[in-house]
């Protein structure tokens, strides 16, 4: 332990912890602006400096661990002045038109110019010129706002191992670009968005589609569509967020009401398609290990982040991939042509919306031509879960005091597996519960796999299935995918056994509760609150197995036959292509 | 034009084998590229990633963070003027300004028919003759910037 005094209060804490961590225990709160709490401190900004007892050196409190005895201020009128300097010269270099940026109301840079009450210009504006990048139709980047705190090239190399972007340059001209300034489209960038979400400002956004969706639900006349929507699993535990609610807070009925005030026709829930992705790769992955039709370890492939990794840097695990499309795809196609069906309507006369956590899921409704399996685009737009706030403000709708209203039938209502899809872990504990069961036509006493859960990077378990034992590994954060790989790709090459019959990736860390478009400050904590609200959603589901969803049953019966038949096959499936890290 | 050469020689590709593994050796395998080529090419990085299995991004924010590598090919003549403290106190920007303005290239850049390209280089040791251009391996000393068109006209073909 380590007894020491910040602003005069004495702070007794682990040894390591680091004078801003410490701070934070005592209520001091010392402005920073590089650091994130995903990452490791690389003090780039300057802003957290400090003092330690009379010695007039500033130590940057991000980085610095807390001494025995140390006496540290964190206030005084030099350490004050210094920061106004950091802030005014980085203002010095930023546009000024906060009133038309993506983040104004919700910058960090902003917040700080606000709170140190900047009111001037004090050093002469050096605007850099750099040209926005929109390539990727997913990820807009805009150098000329990033203020370099390196955040997001962090996330990028370190935690989800892309390498899309890089510092380029030095000095004045030193920018944020993929390597040799290809667009972004163009290199390794996997669109997971988790550099949008760790940004401090407008550098780095989702490309925001409100303006399409608006313009639908509010057409009239002939060119009207009926406009449909799904959300999510991830959205239900993270939107309250942007109205003040605690991470986890389950508010899926309010957004079910907030959904229909917009002008929605019909509401469908992503859990739902969800349940029948399990049947679909639950169904592949029963056959594949029962019989030897098609190679293992079966790898899940609802996320297109992964989806993209895997095609640019593990293409030969293709045959491994599930060919169930994601939750998302499979509703877009079950809505223009099953619902279509039932409420009389022209396919080409839907407009179908999603909700998402995720950022690349905006990539995804047009990976390739499987997206258009009901002759039209299966999806039409997809909106992260930043971008439904943002129209639940301008509507001026106060969701949290909406009465709870129900999904509609028969693509709403969904079992605990179609919901824990949102967090890491997920997507396994799902399909394991109906594996169960296709294999032994018994339903499991304890459906609870808690070996699959939580945060830790890669976790590992083995289910015993009437005699067998099944071996599943579980990978979040794209960061730490590879390993898994690698040890895949050894036990192939040597002609040993898989060490794992099935694989989940996602690539967000916590899974989509962490995605990228979710509503900013994702932290650990944040992402655990979000999971226990996906679990107690689980927990207090009617059914828990997506096998019993009376609905899932029924949207066989009427329309899908059974899972893998012929029409299965045609609207849910889809297929990979080995892609170029560079195009 | 003329396809840009991208294999690596064979003692080129020999020193990066003997070096790859060996930790802070990337500045030195960047130099080798750029004696070769002269540049470091799109494609040199490529080869390079790939043989040392490093993301392009790394590669690339090495080589743009230094001054000294390139990443286009040089002009046949390349304009180096020197901005070392001497030149630069007497005047190197001003030549610099002047050259960019004759050629309408920015320092850095090559005239699109790759006759020329114009690179600010630290000292080039003649201090004496301040402010200095190199044309090639030719030194012109205590240069104005009148004198620079008369100059560039004698490399052009
Ligand atoms: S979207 Fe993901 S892969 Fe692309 S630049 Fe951002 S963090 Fe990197
Ligand atoms: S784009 Fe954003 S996160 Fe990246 S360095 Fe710039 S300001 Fe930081
Ligand atoms: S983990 Fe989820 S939110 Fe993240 S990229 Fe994948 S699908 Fe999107
Ligand atoms: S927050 Fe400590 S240096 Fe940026
Ligand atoms: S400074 Fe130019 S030659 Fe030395």
């Amino acid at each position: 332990m380590v007894n020491a005094k910040i602003n005069g209060i004495p702070v007794h804490v682990a040894k390591g912890t680091t004078i801003l961590e410490a701070a934070r225990k005592v209520n001091v709160k010392i402005p920073k602006l590089c650091h994130n709490n995903d990452l490791e401190p690389w003090a780039a900004c300057g802003i957290c400096v400090v003092k330690n007892g009379k010695s007039p050196k500033m130590l940057r409190a991000c980085c610095t661990p807390l001494e025995d005895g140390m006496d540290i201020i964190t206030n005084d009128a030099e350490l004050v002045a210094t920061r106004r300097t950091v802030i005014e010269l980085i203002l010095s270099t930023h546009p000024d038109d906060c009133l038309q940026c993506p983040r104004n109301g919700d910058c960090e840079l902003q917040t700080l110019a606000a709170e140190f009450g900047i009111r001037e210009q004090s050093f002469p504006k050096r605007l850099r010129g750099l040209a926005t990048d929109e390539s990727t139709g997913t990820i807009i980047l805009n150098p000329e706002k990033c203020i370099r705190c390196g955040r997001c090239v962090k996330v990028c190399q370190d935690m989800q191992g892309v390498w899309a972007i890089e510092f380029l340059g030095r000095g004045e001209k030193t920018r944020i670009a993929p390597a040799a300034d290809v667009a972004l489209a163009e290199g390794p960038c996997i669109k997971c968005g988790q550099c949008s979400a760790h940004c401090p400002v407008g550098a780095i956004y989702e490309m925001d589609q409100t303006k399409v969706v608006w313009d639908a639900l509010m057409k009239e006349g002939p060119d009207a569509k009926t406009c449909v929507v799904q959300i999510a699993p991830a959205v239900r535990v993270a939107l309250g967020e942007a109205f003040g609610l605690e991470p986890g807070t389950v508010i899926t009925k309010k957004i079910y009401a907030a959904l229909r005030r917009l002008g929605f026709d019909a509401i469908f829930d992503t859990s739902f398609s969800a349940d029948l992705t399990i049947m679909e790769e639950g169904t592949e992955f029963v056959k594949r290990f029962t019989t030897d039709d098609g190679p293992l370890p079966l790898i899940t492939s609802c996320c297109p982040a992964w989806v993209d990794y895997m095609e640019k840097y593990y293409p030969d695990m293709i045959p491994n991939f599930s060919t169930a499309k994601s939750p998302q795809q499979m509703m877009g196609a079950m809505i223009k042509t099953y619902w279509a069906e039932k409420a009389s309507t022209d396919p080409s006369k839907i407009f179908s919306v999603s909700i998402m956590p995720c950022t690349a899921k905006k990539y995804e409704n047009s990976r390739n031509d499987d997206m258009y399996s009901s002759g039209q685009k299966d999806v039409d737009v997809t909106l992260t879960t930043r971008e439904l706030a943002r129209m639940i403000k301008q509507a001026g709708i106060d969701i949290l005091n909406l009465p709870d209203e129900e999904p509609d039938s028969p693509m709403g209502p969904y079992t605990g597996a179609g919901v824990v899809f949102g967090a890491t872990g997920g997507v396994m504990e799902a399909a394991l519960r109906s594996a169960y069961y296709l294999i032994t036509d018994e339903d499991l006493k304890d459906v609870n796999f808690t070996g699959v859960r939580g945060i830790s990077g890669v976790k590992e378990a083995r289910v015993h299935i009437k005699g067998t034992d099944v071996r599943v590994a579980v990978a979040h954060q794209m960061g730490n995918i590879a390993m898994v790989l690698e040890e895949v790709r050894k036990a192939k090459a040597e002609g040993k056994e898989v060490p794992w019959h099935f694989i989940e990736v996602m690539a967000c860390r916590g899974g989509c509760i962490g995605g990228g478009g979710q509503p900013y400050g994702c932290t650990d904590e944040v992402r655990q609150k979000r999971m226990a609200g996906i679990y107690a959603d689980d927990e207090k589901s009617e059914y828990r197995c997506s096998h019993r969803n009376p609905y899932i049953g029924q949207v066989y019966k009427e329309f899908l036959e059974k899972p893998g038949s012929h029409k299965a096959h045609k609207l849910l499936h889809t297929h990979y292509t080995r892609k170029p890290v560079y195009k | 034009m003329a396809a840009v050469q991208t294999e690596f020689s064979a003692d080129l590709v020999r020193f990066i084998e003997e070096w790859k593994r060996k930790p802070g050796s990337l500045i030195m395998m960047l130099h080798r590229i750029q004696e070769e080529f002269g540049y470091i090419s799109r494609e040199s990085a490529e080869t390079l990633a790939k043989m040392i299995d490093m993301p392009m991004a790394k590669i690339y924010g090495v080589v743009t963070f230094y001054h000294f590598f390139k990443t286009t090919k040089p002009g046949k003549n390349r304009l180096a003027v020197c901005m070392g403290t001497a030149c630069y106190l007497k005047g190197g920007q001003t030549l610099i300004e002047e050259c960019e303005s004759i050629l309408n290239i920015n320092a850095g850049e090559v005239t699109d028919d790759g006759q020329f390209s114009i690179d600010s280089v630290r000292c080039v040791g003649c201090c004496g003759l301040a402010p200095v251009l190199m044309v090639g391996n030719d030194v012109y000393g205590k240069l104005t910037k009148d004198q620079l068109p008369e100059i560039i006209a004698k490399y052009r073909n």
